[in-house]
């Protein structure tokens, strides 16, 4: 079982992002599990969102997770909300910052000990660039492909295609350029 | 004629866009609807599926939860193929109305999506509305993940409109925890799904005016108390017919349904019974706690309504310690659930030790870990043959540890 957080606020598109990464994994024949906790949901409030990935049915229902990925798709929340709750020795985190990885470590204390586990892309800027607007979920989902390695590029750009088919052609390459970019650019 | 609406042979769904596709292919006539969260996206779908065609059906908006059960019945009461969603306290203003539907014997199909009731207000899932309506005289069908939302909606229409039924059927799955999770879920293709539903043979419906019926007469003392025993005899009559529409269903799907599941019980010495996705959580938490050596299993009841009192002391028979979880505020009890399946067992030849936790109100998670706990506890009162802890506890509440009753020992 992979088991994945995402910290967000609300409007940034964790819960599709969670969605969108199920909906891809599903098709490879693995079993997903994408669900968000939020209070009253307000933009901006934070959120957290989660995916279970299994080879076989997933059964546990329990919010309760210690994740081997923790997804960040917002800057400030990186250094404010608990990231690392719950965390495992292997456990590697994907922040969005337009920091340098050094900068970032240094401004978190609780990433001292797990820096080599750490890995920074500016979501917010290549969303900009690309899709026209913050939308940072999309090219997190590039950056897992390439830190997480559980699956080629170009697999889930064409998998990603699907999932957005119901969009504009327009939005959809905006969003296979944003993938690109942040598969590219994680360090 | 509708246009064809395109499924796939696996989708990710959460469970609120399963119960709608069901709802799709089971070509409802009428759905009359008051949304309220978590349980608003199965009407807001299915709205969305006549606006764009997807549906021959009518989507009627009333101004509150009375009046969409209310518009159920009378659309029913006509000859339709009717069903709504409603959750908590939507639920709650539906009750009166509830009732009227089981007394006039009308097949409606209601998805539930489980959330506490205020106050303090919450939207996120217990049980408390799903036991509100355990007296209704409805069919109480339990999901425990989307794909049996999805199933088993499918089931209510078939068991609800057969003739020897005649009874409405709830569909509850657990609020967000189900209805806001996304799981793979494999749906029939739309030709299989209406061909396993069928179409809706009315009885003594009222569009047929060359012969008028009267819905919802007046009885008093004389014969009130006939109809009633009738209607809870339809209920309890109705579990061998589920057991054929279950049957019906896994010739379709491939996919096996009793009124109570069973796992992992084959040498179970102690166990879970729950209700909803509980049931697996606690799968997990066994499978753990055998490999610490504990003859550890689960047993979950998919149909709550009529309560499957034999199979449950069947499924139970050689469990020495048994936890009974609620996921209601008792309210001065025993849980409901907790008393139903005590009830079962006291006339077992067994008769085991059964606990009871209360558990999860307004979506207090439950993890795996909690689940382990309550296992060992079942243990320890299983090698000491009585009651260790108090009869009742809390489980995963703030604060000092709460537990009520103990066993009376000599």
């Amino acid at each position: 079982m992979t088991e994945i957080r995402w910290h967000s606020r609300a409007g940034q598109g964790a819960v599709s992002g969670a969605k969108g990464l199920g909906d891809v994994v599903a098709t490879t024949g693995k079993e997903v599990q994408a669900f968000a906790l939020y209070g009253s949901a307000k933009r901006g409030a934070a959120l957290r969102a989660y995916n279970r990935i299994s080879d076989e049915q997933i059964f546990d229902h329990a919010k309760f997770m210690r994740p081997d990925y923790v997804l960040v798709i917002d800057p400030a929340l990186a250094m404010t909300d608990d990231i690392t709750m719950n965390d495992k020795e292997t456990t590697k985190y994907i922040i969005t910052s337009h920091l340098s990885k050094d900068e970032v470590i240094e401004s978190i204390p609780a990433l001292q000990d797990k820096k080599e586990r750490v890995y920074v892309v500016d979501c917010v800027q290549i969303s900009l660039d690309t899709i026209k607007r913050s939308m940072p979920n999309s090219p997190m989902l590039g950056a897992f492909c390439k830190i997480s390695g559980m699956f080629e590029l170009d697999y889930f750009l064409e998998n990603m295609k699907r999932v957005l088919a119901k969009f504009p052609q327009k939005i959809i390459d905006a969003n296979m350029e944003a993938i690109t970019r942040a598969y590219n650019e994680v360090k | 004629m509708a246009v064809e609406f395109e499924v796939n042979e696996r989708e990710v769904w959460d469970g609120n866009y399963a119960a709608s596709q069901a709802m799709r292919q089971a070509d409802v006539d009428v759905m009359a609807a008051y949304p309220i969260t978590p349980s608003t996206p199965i009407v807001e779908n299915y709205g969305a599926y006549v606006a764009n065609g997807y549906v021959d059906g009518e989507f009627v908006m009333v101004e509150s939860e009375h009046a969409a059960m209310s518009a159920c019945i009378g659309a029913s009461a006509a000859g339709g193929r009717v069903a709504t969603a409603t959750s908590s306290q939507g639920f709650a203003l539906m009750v009166e109305t509830l009732y009227q539907a089981s007394g006039m014997r009308l097949p409606i199909v209601l998805n539930v999506v489980n959330r506490a009731l205020a106050s303090p207000l919450n939207v996120r899932g217990d049980h408390a509305d799903m036991y509100l309506g355990r007296d209704s005289g409805w069919i109480q069908f339990g999901a425990f993940n989307a794909q049996e939302a999805y199933d088993l909606a499918l089931c209510a229409f078939k068991v609800a409109e057969n003739h020897a039924v005649r009874l409405p059927v709830m569909i509850h799955q657990d609020g967000f925890i189900t209805s806001h999770t996304a799981q793979n879920v494999y749906p029939l293709s739309n030709e299989d799904a209406i061909k396993f539903v069928g179409e809706i043979v009315p009885v003594d419906d009222m569009l047929d005016f060359s012969r008028p019926v009267t819905y919802g007469a007046q009885t008093e003392e004389d014969w009130h108390f006939e109809h009633k025993a009738k209607q809870h005899k339809a209920l309890m009559d109705s579990m061998s017919i589920i057991d054929d529409v279950f049957a019906e269903f896994k010739k379709v799907s491939g996919r096996e349904y009793k009124r109570v599941e069973s796992y992992d019980m084959e040498d179970a010495e102690v166990c879970v019974i729950g209700l909803g996705t509980t049931v697996e959580s606690a799968r997990v938490a066994a499978k753990e706690m055998r490999k610490e050596g504990v003859k550890a299993g689960v047993v979950a009841i998919r149909c709550f309504r009529p309560f499957p009192y034999e199979e449950v002391r069947e499924a139970l028979r050689n469990c020495k310690s048994i936890a009974v979880t609620d996921r209601s505020s008792p309210g001065g009890a025993m849980g409901a659930f907790y008393n139903e399946v005590a009830a079962a067992m006291m006339t077992s030849q067994s008769r085991p030790l059964v606990t009871n936790y209360i558990y999860g109100l307004g979506g207090r998670d439950i993890s795996i870990e909690n689940l382990k706990t309550i296992f060992r506890e079942q243990k320890a009162n299983a090698d000491a043959g009585y009651i260790t802890t108090d009869i009742q506890q809390f489980t995963n509440l703030r604060g000092p540890k709460l537990g009520f009753c103990k066993t009376e020992r000599n």
